[in-house]
């Protein structure tokens, strides 16, 4: 019997209509825990380089982490990979709501897809039965419509449907996969599901998923619980509601977006509005949020409401996660909430990333507002902001018009467009859309994160250090005496000594070595929570969160009976880290990509920022091409990495 | 029949604060799981959160008496806006629904309040939203056979048998034994 995965995943060939229960290997669990850690495992032995996001070879892998469908709180993220269409490297963007847990109970890890539908198809997964069934008569529905028609056409409400729009069918390079009150966003993985032709995949399972030592288990549960409790009715007073607690709930409970509306930038991450939030803003915003939002929810086991349902005058009900509240209103410049509750339900129903769109289309407005795009290009373009962000974004997902440029994103955009539209792309990161955040001085936990991790975007990395340092010393003590998550004690210290401003500030302080040290605390936890499938709002989003270093090999050992501790943890995590870093390697990813947005920061420093690079680099064990060195793959067990980066001519024999 | 004093546990449920997660489908089926807590499986659970989630329809509704004959009934209900059909609320395990059976045997399953368990029904300890509140008063009822767990399953499979089939396998399982 296999404890916390199933030990099984469901092989698909489109092109050949081929289905397959495949038993997976149970050393997979000692080497690479399960999740991401798996998901870059197939990736790297079954997709080579030269395999492109549009073509048959490109896996498209839903998966479960190893903890979901277990008592584990939060546990329910389905992590979808495959090559992205926006920046050709592996993208793992995922999602909430009820599907993973399904997929377990269902007798399955993981459902591996590889090759091409001839025609629109849905996948049906029940139990031990599983069909391709037409969806001829979904082309065009919206993806959160399509959950619906397709739980009525089954007959069931308990069938869970992650779905795409329009915008997946029309291969948007932003396109999202929707499922219940969640999505898969960043990436394109909508843009990858259109291309093979599959509409949704609906899962529906009755099975059960087992723990070797439950007692234990549910032990170790009952003192998260007792700390979610505790943090729950004791936020943390020093920082802004969304750090305070724990998920995100505070974004649809809380009105008070003062922080957010003048921290971060309006537009194409261009302007920052110092005095927007008013009283007039604070009374209309109010009335607005508490008349759409009709109640709190929650993905599958999860103690937190981070998302809300929408019923807002005639927009048919829909269900809205935290952060999409504000993009699209901010990068429109309307100052009107309402505008949020009907964008997000078009948006959502077309399928399309609620981060990376509203930046498109702001790009879309500047480049006409510049000459770039003309007259004739916005012909029949209403001339409100309101108006016109609908009807950008609707040429966007059909592909119309402009809306076939926009649709491949800001940086594919600007070099089809050309006529100087490349000077616009100046918030991208390995040509993807990062949050509309514009600064005044670098910040070198942040520029490391930017600039290094594979997830490409960095929302939900950052969360487990303060994002700025307290102005006294005797609240920073008071915050580092109740700090249990911490991986090391001299950790209090750097925060102790971090002022706001002066020689202990940024960018000089924290020292490039803290700086390697703290990030890679934080970016080692999400890849935790990433194998595990935890919500990173339990876990590496969080500042104090219940999840953590110290509790998680726990939880992996009773889980799946292994003898494993906390060193051994970080030994699968950093292995899958470094796996999924030579595999972008190999596609290309070298020093030169590595570069935070052009325009995040006003002051830059060129000298500290490569002094950063390289000794984030050397903490890492890659060189000074962000390569990882022989030496580091073999103390991973990776040896097969170091042979494949040198026969490939990546690594060369005594320089690395 | 005579008249006896008897302690009535019960869940009332304050549907308005559900927030959808399942937690007590997950922990009631851990619980109920042999031996305890060695798996999950929200089908068996004696608790399931009834979703219909654009219509703002999260209930939850556990497990009642099992019933050989479906009901004569299909009415259905309009609350707050919201279309429910009569069998949204029932709790019984019946022929015309699966719900409250074991997905493999398909026999009856029945809230026991986590008979056992010292801080009560699991669900009402595990929902953080406090949807589910344990409620226990005393009732003078008639007495009544109790029928437990084991007598209700074989209860359902004489009404799905027979007598005679049942008697046939018993006796040639016991002779293997």
């Amino acid at each position: 019997m296999r404890y916390a995965e199933t030990g099984y995943n469901l092989e698909i060939d489109l092109s050949r209509g081929n289905i397959e229960r495949v038993e997976t290997d149970p050393k997979l669990l000692e080497t690479h825990l399960g999740g991401l850690g798996t998901n870059v495992k197939i990736h790297y032995d079954r997709v080579g380089p030269e395999v492109n996001a549009f073509d048959p070879e490109n896996l498209l892998i839903f998966s479960t982490g190893l903890l979901c469908g277990t008592p584990a709180f939060s546990a329910n993220r389905t992590l979808v990979s495959f090559i992205s269409p926006q920046t050709n490297l592996l993208a793992y963007p995922m999602m909430g709501g009820f599907w993973s847990a399904e997929l377990k109970y269902a007798g399955y890890d993981k459902v591996v897809i590889r090759g091409k539908s001839p025609d629109l198809i849905y996948i049906w997964i029940n139990n031990d039965k599983v069909e391709l069934r037409d969806a001829s008569h979904l082309k065009g529905k919206g993806a959160v419509e399509t959950q619906d028609l397709i739980r009525q056409e089954l007959k069931d409400p308990n069938v869970q449907v992650a779905a795409i729009g329009m915008a997946g069918e029309n291969r948007c390079f932003t396109a999202s996969i929707e499922q219940s009150r969640s999505s898969s966003s960043r990436g394109g993985g909508g843009a990858v599901m259109g291309d093979k032709n599959i509409k949704a995949i609906a899962v529906r399972g009755t099975k059960p998923v087992n723990l070797a030592r439950g007692e234990e288990f549910m032990a170790h549960m009952k003192d998260i619980r007792k700390y979610i409790d505790f943090r729950n009715e004791n936020p943390i007073p020093e920082v802004m509601p969304i750090l305070s607690g724990i998920g995100s709930p505070q974004m649809m409970k809380h009105v008070d977006e003062k922080w957010h509306t003048e921290s971060f930038a309006w537009g194409n991450s261009r302007v920052r509005r110092k005095d927007f939030w008013t009283d007039e803003i604070d009374k209309t915003w109010t009335e607005s949020q508490t008349s759409a939002i009709k109640r709190f929810i929650s993905c599958f086991n999860c103690p937190q409401q981070c998302g809300a349902l929408i019923m807002h005058d005639d927009v048919p009900p829909y269900m809205m996660k935290c952060f999409s509240k504000l993009t699209y209103t901010m990068a429109a410049f309307v100052d009107d909430l309402d505008f949020t509750w009907r964008i997000c339900k078009q948006a959502f129903e077309y399928g399309l990333d609620s981060f990376s769109t509203p930046q498109i289309l702001a790009f879309g407005v500047e480049l006409y507002e510049a000459g770039i795009f003309t007259d004739e290009d916005f012909k029949g373009c209403p001339t409100d902001k309101e108006g016109r962000f609908f009807w950008l974004l609707d040429r966007v997902a059909r592909r119309e018009g402009i809306g076939d440029y926009l649709a491949d994103g800001t940086y594919w955009a600007a070099r089809r467009i050309g006529k100087g539209a490349e000077a616009f792309d100046h918030n991208t990161t390995k040509k993807h859309e990062q949050m509309n955040i514009k600064l005044g001085m670098l910040d070198p936990l942040y520029y490391l994160m930017f600039a290094t991790n594979e997830k490409i975007s960095i929302t939900q990395i950052e969360g487990n250090w303060p994002q700025a340092a307290f102005p006294d010393k005797k609240t920073r003590e008071a915050f580092v005496k109740d700090w249990p998550q911490l991986p090391d004690e001299k950790f209090k210290k750097y925060f102790v000594d971090w002022e706001p401003r002066g020689e202990m500030a940024n960018p000089q302080y924290p020292t490039p070595e803290m700086s390697s040290e703290i990030v890679d605390w934080m970016e080692m936890l999400h890849n935790i929570d990433d194998a595990l499938g935890i919500c990173c709002g339990m876990g590496s989003f969080c500042l104090k969160p219940p999840y953590h270093v110290h509790n998680y090999s726990k939880l992996i050992a009773s889980a799946t009976g292994m003898d494993i501790d906390q060193a051994g943890v970080k030994k699968i995590v950093n292995r899958s880290r470094n796996l999924h870093r030579a595999y972008n390697n190999i596609r290309g990813m070298r020093r030169k990509d590595e570069l935070p947005p052009a325009d995040h920061w006003k002051r830059r420093f060129p000298d500290l920022e490569e002094t950063l690079m390289q000794t984030y680099y050397k903490f890492k064990g890659w060189n000074e091409e962000g390569i990882p060195t022989r030496e580091r793959l073999h103390e991973l067990d990776l040896d097969y990495v170091a042979d494949d980066l040198e026969k490939r001519g990546i690594l060369n024999d005594g320089q690395n | 029949m005579a008249k006896i004093k008897k302690t009535v546990k019960t869940i009332k449920i304050d549907a308005d604060k559900c927030n959808g997660c399942r937690t007590c489908e997950v922990v009631c089926s851990a619980f109920h799981s042999e031996p305890k807590y060695s798996s999950v499986n929200p089908a068996t659970s004696r608790i399931r959160v009834i979703t219909h989630r654009l219509k703002d329809i999260w209930l939850p509704v556990f497990a009642g008496e099992y019933t050989p004959a479906e009901c004569m009934g299909r009415d259905k209900y309009i609350i707050d806006g919201k279309e429910y059909d009569e069998c949204t609320f029932c709790r019984a395990t019946c022929p015309s629904r699966d719900m409250f059976k074991d997905p493999d045997s398909g026999l009856p399953l029945k809230c026991d309040m986590c008979e056992g368990n010292e801080s009560g029904p699991l669900c009402v300890e595990w929902c953080l939203n406090d949807v589910l509140i344990f409620e226990e008063r005393e009732e003078e009822v008639e007495e009544e056979v109790v029928i437990d767990e084991m007598e209700a399953g074989l209860e359902a499979l004489i009404d799905k048998y027979g007598y005679d089939k049942l008697g046939t396998a018993f006796a040639r399982l016991t002779q293997k034994a």
